[in-house]
């Protein structure tokens, strides 16, 4: 248990998506500037993360690693098909987040046309896509693969959030004409990212 | 491309040189920032990282604007990304086969040129209207661009952060007997943000009509 515990908070705060590995940094720009959007976006990510990492750890497991097609037939217990794991990973991520859209869609309409345009545009964030990643390079298990889902997503919920409530006090301040938009927010980006180096200090 | 028109006319210029400055996917059109910085931190990995994102964001444009007429617009994403994903995945393998240790360093970045939005956003802006030669130049004019930032972005890292470029030492460091001391900081994530931001600033400063309304 305490092994899971230590986990979420290193994936939600040490190892932050957004601040720690410019991951989904993207979006992370372009979707910050009211606070009302990133945190319908930060709950989307959320929610698709704790759904494809799972999912995708099944599928390195039982499809992908090496031996993993063994049962099938004798022939095909020397298969690796780790290679393959980017193009499946895609699948799956882009297959998730259509059935959120339409699951959505169905039951929460409210919540849909809040979301609406940010839902399809998560198949190409690279917070998912790299949460699946690292779920592979460190070998996670299972239930640690759902615990860091949920984590990295919550990270990069909370980073989103900060941000855009920090851009929301700053249309107020007086910024240099060539450091406006785009420059300031990286400034801004950068300071937040100091500020969470402090949780590095923390031993687990 | 109709027969005889220029293969290197006024288009096509325009397509492969514009990126590096005028409309740079990263400074101007805010595009493949995820993976740029974390890759900076010394030059081998920003050169390498560029070399691959040039070569797959080339060669994705080029298949992706070849089937542009016979894919249907529901579908183009996932064919996009199917294009994509096996072109990074030669990539990867290549990669793991030539440099092995630089692939390790570079852990799950080669497998995130796949949701680059560089990629994605030049395929889908620019691959599925025009032509195949003049996208495949777009490509790789982009992917110069971005391996331009990185460059620079890495360049500074590595020199101030480490006393090095390329590995090899430039200034030696106070603790194996030289007179520099290094600047930690700049190895860590924020300076990336930080580099971008003064990159942006300049090159607005120098370009007025870049800069955004307050």
């Amino acid at each position: 248990m305490e092994h899971y515990l230590n986990l979420a908070i290193r994936s939600i705060f040490l190892e932050n998506m957004a601040l720690a590995f410019f991951l989904g940094m993207c979006s992370f720009l372009a979707c910050s500037k009211k606070v009302e959007t990133a945190i319908g976006l930060g709950a989307a990510v959320v929610f698709v993360q704790l759904l494809t990492v799972p999912l995708n750890n099944l599928i390195l497991r039982y499809l992908l690693a090496e031996g993993a097609l063994a049962g099938l037939s004798p022939a095909l217990a020397k298969v690796d098909l780790s290679f393959l794991a980017f193009i499946l990973f895609i699948g799956t991520i882009a297959a998730a987040t259509q059935v959120v859209e339409m699951t959505v869609d169905r039951f929460m309409p409210g919540l849909y046309t809040t979301l609406g345009v940010f839902l399809p545009l998560i198949a190409v964030n690279c917070v998912i896509l790299g949460g699946s990643l690292f779920m592979q390079e460190r070998n996670y298990t299972f239930g640690e693969s759902v615990v860091f889902g949920f984590g990295s997503g919550l990270g990069f919920m909370i980073a989103i959030v900060a941000i855009a409530a920090i851009r929301e006090k700053m249309n107020y301040s007086d910024v240099p004409a060539g450091l406006r938009g785009l420059g300031i927010t990286f400034v801004t980006a950068g300071l937040m990212s100091v500020a969470f180096m402090m949780f590095s200090g923390i031993q687990l | 491309m109709s027969a005889g028109s220029a293969i290197f006319g006024r288009h096509e210029r325009t397509a492969l040189l514009g990126p590096i400055v005028n409309v740079n996917p990263i400074a101007v059109q805010v595009l493949g920032i995820c993976s740029a910085l974390a890759v900076t931190t010394r030059m081998d990995k920003a050169l390498v990282m560029g070399i691959g994102v040039t070569l797959v964001t080339a060669l994705a444009n080029l298949a992706v604007s070849l089937v542009r007429n016979y894919t249907p617009g529901s579908i183009r994403i996932i064919v996009q990304l199917a294009i994509i994903a096996s072109l990074v995945i030669v990539v990867d393998q290549v990669l793991k086969a030539t440099l092995y240790e630089l692939s390790l360093e570079l852990s799950v970045f080669v497998g995130l040129i796949i949701t680059n939005c560089i990629v994605m956003g030049r395929a889908e802006g620019f691959a599925m209207q025009n032509p195949p030669w003049l996208s495949f130049l777009d490509g790789i004019g982009n992917g110069l661009g971005y391996a331009a930032v990185l460059m620079i972005v890495g360049f500074v890292r590595e020199l101030t952060g480490a006393g090095t470029l390329f590995g090899h030492v430039v200034l030696p460091l106070t603790k194996n007997g030289g007179w520099y001391e290094p600047n930690g900081l700049m190895l860590l994530a924020p300076s990336g943000l930080f580099l971008i931001a003064l990159l942006i600033w300049a090159l607005r400063t120098w370009k007025p009509e870049l800069q955004e309304e307050a």
